[in-house]
């Protein structure tokens, strides 16, 4: 009798199948992603035109007007919350790579691991009772700030991870050369793990853009041009879901365009992010 | 025993001590790596460290200058004495005894964000021993010379100095470590990494780096150690892999008439 | 070149007084963006606790199991919020699991390279979304489809079931879960392809030399040994939908009762503090919502937590078995 040596029907009926259920799932989550990205680009190009990008909201019921002031509103809260993650962030993530041994550095990782998890209406709600609540004001200020503690553990890991992957055939260079260790970290180290910083940062600036929860009761929103970030300021994503949630059909149509525009912007970040990557492992 | 490689006449014996190891030990975590080296390093001489891989004798440079300790569970026990002090004491700088002595590595680690002529400078920049630019220039000048690398990059002292070969930038790495003036060069096998063309360059200028300074230089490479130095000390790990120094003297006398057997051995190659 | 050797030695063994100065400012500016970064999460913990007093005062333990959510008569409690987060994310969950757990394991071990990467591109490019996005293509697009095809047939087929039964709106927990549960898939594939090419190629090797074909190995071997990784990277997600607001707020049709159908709109903790917090007009009604939020913390420290307990393990086990 020779030795049978062909896989019998049914095992190879299931391998077959789950080969193609298993496919079926990724092309399912891939294509969807496309799907999404078709009818944002469909339903947004159309609302897409100069006076969108240029003009105020108009009333509630009157149609036309733009997100102009959400655009530059967004700019402004996104530019506060990195100006103001960048010195902690980095700083904390230094503070951990060079001196991070033992349980209080630990503690310190912990903090940005819950941090990183927490829902961001959480940290919205934090803005909102110690800069909004205290004044009794809205303010862009106050967005900005919870942006930044979102920011915060992305930039703190990221941070002490390219410090820590510089070479230790470099630090070790610095320090035989009699540098103090400021001098060291500031004009040889820091240099060298500047590309990783950099894609953390945009990382960071790229998951803050389009949040929108924190905003609902810190920044508030607004109808008109605001460039004072102790005022109450439109942001886009907030602009999007005023309009999405309202009754009128043309606040829809301009819903589509404003994602249009920012989900452009978070794509431009991520590549960056990835340039900015590539570009840094590429010179070592 | 014949050995056919050229040997070194040590400079006289009465030049000065200027760096001195006593009873030097050393650990890494919990475990003992070198113990009890006593050993001499005359003015102006070049003294190698020779010895099977594992011997300790990296370890041991490591501990000349300092940065042993800076490892994490790293120890050091014991006295090295510069010019008479002990650099150990509680009262010294580590980071200031490194300015005194320099050290060079196995693999060229030039920083790789500046420029051939920052890369020099690093040191006295940010030590803050100088700062006038047309000061700086002619430290820059004067190490690059010593280095035996300045005429082949001094029209381009402001690429980056990733652009050099790997013997250039092992020149570089010296031209840096020189330039901040220190009384005593360490080279933790310079040239392992190198070609023999670049290796040889390299030999050939540690001659005339030992007129101005005093060179300690750990090797592997028997023929390097005899053509180089004018003193030798060989060490090896004993039954639990704990380096010793078991023979020191001058290069001529390990090389033509060892006084221990594992000495010879090690020599005639029948060890290590 | 050292003339002076007498003289030189002392001046030169410890730091100058600018250097020293310069070496403990540089230590106290870490130390102080470290310390502040502590402050802001201590200090986050502190404010929800302190906002959420009155509301904890005066509700107690039976906020948690209150079906009340009265601004008029200022009586407050969570369940219904509770119970819409909690099935919400329950569907989110299982269904991103399972296309999550299969998608990952299509692109780590069957895939060739040219249909790998652009497909992991674009499933991490689910990740890059922001929620609003979702949301509104939840509330135009994937919500009229939903109520007109899925869910009657849902309806027609299983109707008797108590969960299939009632009026179809297109907003409800069902769609929100679905919503979410295509938010949080990039989370459950990334981390668990990384986690199935981290098994140890000798594993393979050795079911092949037995006779199972490549399916078999997968299932039977590959998964199995990063399964506790696995099901951290499920909890992970979860986390996600247990905090994602503004989506769910969209689509999940914001009522604050509590009912049997899926189809039934329904409300997320997250979403009534959304919906909510700028129209709470008295301190009692801030507090409760405050309190919703201290909820939704602990519940995602727990929630975290133990998600990475589970892949800290996972770690721990891959580096013993070397």
């Amino acid at each position: 009798m020779i030795a049978d040596v062909r896989l019998d029907k049914g095992r190879r009926a299931r391998s077959a199948l789950g080969l193609i259920a298993t496919a079926f799932c990724s092309a399912l989550a891939a294509g969807l992603l496309v799907v999404l990205l078709g009818y944002v680009i469909i339903q947004g190009w159309g609302a897409l035109n100069p006076a969108f990008l240029t003009q105020l909201p108009r009333p509630v019921g009157v149609t036309g007007g733009g997100v102009a002031n959400g655009i530059v509103g967004s700019l402004i809260i996104v530019g506060i919350a990195t100006l103001m993650a960048i010195p902690v962030g980095i700083l904390t993530g230094l503070y951990l790579a060079v001196y991070g041994r033992g349980l209080a550095a630990e503690l310190v990782r912990f903090l940005a691991e819950v941090l990183s998890g927490l829902p961001s209406i959480a940290i919205g709600l934090f803005a909102y009772t110690i800069l909004v609540q205290p004044f009794s004001h809205f303010s862009a200020f106050s967005a900005a700030f919870a942006f930044t503690v979102l920011m915060l553990p992305l930039m703190i890991r990221t941070s002490e991870e390219a410090i820590r992957g510089v070479p230790t055939a470099i630090r070790e260079g610095a320090l035989a050369l009699g540098l103090p260790d400021y001098e060291g970290i500031l004009h040889i180290v820091l240099p060298v793990a500047r590309p990783l910083i950099v894609t953390g940062l945009l990382l960071a600036v790229a998951r803050v853009t389009g949040e929108t929860a924190p905003l609902l009761f810190t920044a508030f929103g607004s109808q008109f041009w605001e460039i004072n970030p102790g005022n109450p300021m439109a942001e886009l994503s907030l602009q999007i879901f005023t309009y999405a949630i309202s009754p009128y059909d043309d606040w829809h149509r301009q819903a589509w365009g404003g994602a249009l525009i920012l989900i452009l912007a978070v794509l431009v970040l991520n590549v960056g992010a990835r340039l900015a990557l590539s570009r840094g492992s590429r010179k070592r | 025993m014949q050995s056919t490689i050229a040997v070194k006449n040590a400079p006289t014996d009465d030049a000065r001590i200027v760096l001195s190891a006593r009873d030097v030990s050393a650990w890494y975590g919990g475990k003992l790596a070198i113990s009890d080296v006593s050993l001499d390093f005359r003015r102006n001489s070049i003294t190698a460290l020779m010895g099977p891989s594992g011997c300790g004798k990296t370890t041991l440079l490591r501990c000349l200058n300092r940065i042993h300790e800076a490892a994490l569970g790293a120890r050091v026990a014991g006295e090295v004495l510069l010019d008479g002090m002990d650099i150990y004491a509680s009262e010294v700088s580590p980071v200031m005894t490194r300015r005194q002595i320099g050290m060079v590595f196995q693999r060229p680690n030039p920083f790789p964000t500046m420029s051939i002529l920052d890369n020099v400078l690093t040191g006295p920049r940010y030590t803050g021993l100088a700062r006038d630019p047309h000061e700086l220039d002619q430290i820059a000048e004067e190490a690059l010379r010593r280095a035996a690398l300045f005429d082949e990059v001094k029209d381009k002292l402001r690429t980056p100095a990733s652009s050099l070969s790997g013997g250039q930038q092992q020149r570089l790495c010296i031209a840096r470590a020189l330039a901040v003036q220190p009384e005593v060069l360490l080279m933790d096998e310079p040239t392992s990494a190198l070609d023999p063309v670049s290796t040889l360059k390299i030999e050939d200028l540690m001659e005339h780096l030992a007129s101005e300074f005093t060179v300690v230089i750990v090797t592997h490479n028997l023929q390097q150690a005899a053509r180089v130095s004018h003193y030798a000390a060989f060490m090896l790990g004993d039954e639990h892999r704990v380096g010793r120094v078991v023979e020191y003297s001058s290069t001529e006398q390990i090389f033509t008439h060892p006084k221990e057997s594992r000495t010879e051995d090690y020599i005639t190659g029948r060890l290590g | 070149m050292r003339l002076d050797e007498a003289a030189a030695p002392a001046a030169r063994r410890t730091l100058s007084v600018r250097e020293r100065i310069a070496d403990r400012m540089f230590r106290f500016v870490l130390l102080a963006a470290t310390l502040l970064f502590v402050a802001i999460v201590l200090g986050l913990f502190a404010e929800l606790v302190h906002g959420s007093w009155e509301s904890i005062t005066t509700f107690g333990l039976a906020f948690v199991w209150s079906s009340q959510w009265n601004p008029v008569t200022n009586k407050f409690g969570a369940l219904p919020f509770i119970y819409g987060t909690v099935v919400s994310s329950a569907i989110a969950i299982a269904v991103a699991s399972v296309v999550g757990i299969a998608a990952a394991i299509f692109l780590a071990e069957f895939a060739p390279r040219f249909i790998a990467r652009p497909l992991s591109f674009f499933i991490e490019l689910l990740a890059a979304v922001p929620s609003v996005v979702f949301g509104l293509w939840g509330l135009f697009v994937l919500a009229p489809i939903l109520s007109a095809t899925v869910d009657p047939f849902f309806q027609r087929t299983l109707g008797f079931l108590p969960l299939f039964s009632g009026n179809i709106y297109g907003v409800g927990l069902l769609t929100a879960g679905l919503l979410l549960a295509l938010m949080i898939v990039p989370t459950v594939t990334a981390i668990t392809r990384d986690l199935i090419l981290a098994v140890p190629n000798e594993l393979r090797e050795a079911s092949i030399a037995l006779g199972a074909t490549r399916w078999e190995t997968t299932m039977r071997v590959v998964v199995p040994a990063a399964r506790v990784g696995i099901i951290g990277a499920c909890v992970l997600a979860l986390g996600r939908a247990l905090g994602e607001t503004i989506a769910a707020t969209m689509v999940i049709g914001n009522r604050p009762a509590i009912s049997a159908s899926l189809f039934a709109p329904s409300y997320t903790l997250s979403s009534v503090i959304a919906n909510e917090f700028t129209e709470a007009t008295s301190s009692i009604y801030l507090s409760a919502l405050l309190e919703l939020g201290l909820l939704l913390f602990i519940v995602s420290i727990i929630v975290n937590g133990s998600a990475r307990l589970m892949m800290w393990s996972m770690v721990r086990r891959q580096g013993r078995a070397r």
